[in-house]
């Protein structure tokens, strides 16, 4: 399988975008700002269509286009983006006026499904490299924003009161989730980014109560489902996709069912000790 | 050197008067129990303390100082926080999230950091709680939780804003001792904020009642009387004391228990979930 340069740098690509999602998808997860990530990618599907109709590489309008919607949501507050009717209707403008761009562009068909679907075996090497700066770069911003950012998520009005400027750290938080939701959407699709951002971030939740631990193992789950994704697709000829998302879902249902039975037995005495 | 002086402070929230011309001082050690209707500035007030709400006239110092954002002096514990959304954490890591929690970089503590989380859990006698799912504590355990991550650091100023929210006699009665220790092994102030007078009554040195936008400090003797209350609600007022309990009555109703009771109902609907209110 991995004779096929293709393969390794599929490999590589998905290795890459899947330790920046999980590490910036457990904080979406802890901050209960899922919808974000969501929200920021079909954004992004405009920015990547009007890019390849000016000329433009559709990653760089995707990363364009996602941190800039991230910025103003950060600093419109959450109160905006906690309205479900209006972020429903900013997300349909951005997938129709895609649509549109693609209308006029000519090879329609095959450029619309690898964005909004992904297709990761198409990745070139240069691509790569430009995936892993990506990373890089939000990796690290995210490194050092994550005490505070960590503090204001748990404690808003304590931070506050110590000096720390919620709406400032969830104005850079959102921007290292539009540049992971980008680096995200070249693997899976703007539409799947969910599996990646959010599924292994979830499940690594429901498996430990550790902040350390927990970000290490949805980190580790992501890169696993996304390998595991693509061995798939190798051995049926599948889209890889379908195979992430797959694993990313069957994960978190096989966490997600024993708990809840688990739950039932345990509460009632846990509460009234 | 007192904990907490206001000098002819007025607060204002949105342009709207809350506080007028406040003139208090409370001392070093001392515990206040702070009343007062919904609406009546008991959080505002809190907040110019914490340098949240810059007074529209006036001076607040602490300590000496200036009020002022990032006070190490200063340690609060909120109404609200961010723990709504069944946030799957250790109660340790939630407490030592405040942990030099302003600067950037990673979360992970060093030794001495460790230490001192470990010591608020001490004082507070949460240790067996540190390592438990902060979301399946009760409503008195996560209290007891939230006071350490308040004592953090040893502030010489308490502040808790409504901590005996939905929580029921008992647990109540818990919590307010918990203060009252603290209070007296640490020797700082405490200003603490409730509904109703009777839960506090046992513990506190003096009362901050709030109301019309005024203000009245001084021994329950002092101030829980029919004149001085009549005046801050604007309404004639009655005070009746039973055995040891003091009920403050506007024409037939308790309105320090009504107040409590629509607000419990309501925190109750928010909190069904977690299971924090036991049936009182």
């Amino acid at each position: 399988m991995l004779d096929y340069a293709f393969m390794r740098d599929a490999f590589l690509a998905a290795t890459v975008v899947a330790v920046v999602a999980g590490a910036t998808g457990f904080f979406l997860v802890l901050r209960g700002q899922t919808f974000a990530g969501h929200a920021l990618a079909h954004v992004g599907f405009t920015g990547a269509t009007g890019a390849v109709l000016v000329g433009v590489a559709p990653l760089w309008g995707l990363v364009a286009v996602t941190v800039g919607a991230g910025l103003g949501m950060g600093l419109l507050g959450e109160r905006w983006t906690q309205r479900d009717v209006a972020i429903g209707m900013v997300l349909a403008m951005a997938l129709g006026l895609g649509m549109l761009f693609l209308h006029f562009y000519t090879s329609f068909a095959s450029e619309a499904t690898s964005l909004l679907f992904g297709n990761v075996l198409a990745v070139s090497a240069g691509t790569v490299w430009v995936l892993a700066a990506l990373g890089a770069a939000a990796l690290a911003a995210l490194a050092v924003i994550s005490r505070p950012l960590l503090f204001a998520s748990l404690q808003p009005e304590l931070a506050e009161a110590r000096g720390v400027s919620t709406r400032l750290y969830a104005s850079l938080f959102l921007v290292v989730v539009a540049v992971a939701a980008a680096a995200t959407a070249q693997i899976v699709g703007v539409l799947l980014v969910f599996a990646l951002m959010v599924g292994p971030a979830a499940t690594a939740q429901r498996l430990t109560r550790r902040i350390g631990a927990g970000v290490l193992l949805s980190v580790a789950l992501a890169v696993i489902e996304s390998w595991a994704g693509i061995t798939l697709a190798y051995y049926t000829d599948w889209p890889t996709s379908f195979g992430i998302v797959a694993a990313s879902g069957m994960v978190f249902l096989a966490t997600v069912l024993p708990s809840t039975n688990h739950r039932h037995g345990r509460a009632p005495r846990e509460r009234t000790s | 050197m007192s904990a907490l002086t206001f000098e002819g402070v007025s607060l204002e929230l949105g342009g709207r008067a809350v506080l007028s011309d406040i003139d208090l001082e409370v001392r070093q050690g001392e515990f206040v129990g702070v009343l007062g209707a919904n609406g009546a500035g008991k959080t505002t007030l809190m907040r110019a303390v914490l340098g949240l709400v810059p007074p529209a006239r006036g001076k607040v110092s602490v300590l000496g100082r200036p009020a002022m954002r990032g006070n190490p002096d200063v340690g609060y514990l909120p109404q609200a926080h961010g723990l709504g959304h069944a946030v799957r954490l250790r109660a340790s890591d939630v407490v030592a999230a405040a942990m030099n929690g302003h600067r950037p970089g990673l979360p992970i503590l060093n030794r001495a950091a460790r230490r001192e989380v470990d010591r608020a859990f001490e004082l507070v006698g949460a240790e067996r709680l540190a390592g438990r799912c902060f979301h399946e504590l009760s409503g008195g355990e996560r209290q007891r939780v939230l006071l350490a991550q308040a004592v953090l650091g040893s502030p010489r100023l308490l502040l808790l804003d409504e901590p005996l929210i939905s929580l029921d006699p008992h647990h109540q009665s818990e919590v307010v001792h918990l203060v009252k220790n603290l209070q007296r092994e640490l020797g700082i102030a405490v200003l603490f904020s409730a509904h109703e007078l009777n839960p506090l009554l046992a513990v506190l040195d003096r009362v901050l009642y709030l109301g019309g936008g005024h203000a009245a400090l001084g021994s329950v003797a002092e101030v829980v009387t029919p004149a001085v209350l009549s005046r801050l609600y604007g309404s004639p007022i009655d005070v009746v004391r039973v055995g040891r309990h003091i009920f403050v009555m506007a024409g037939s109703s308790d309105i320090e228990r009504d107040a409590h009771r629509h607000r419990g109902e309501t925190q109750a609907h928010a909190g069904a979930a977690d299971g924090a209110a036991v049936g009182a």
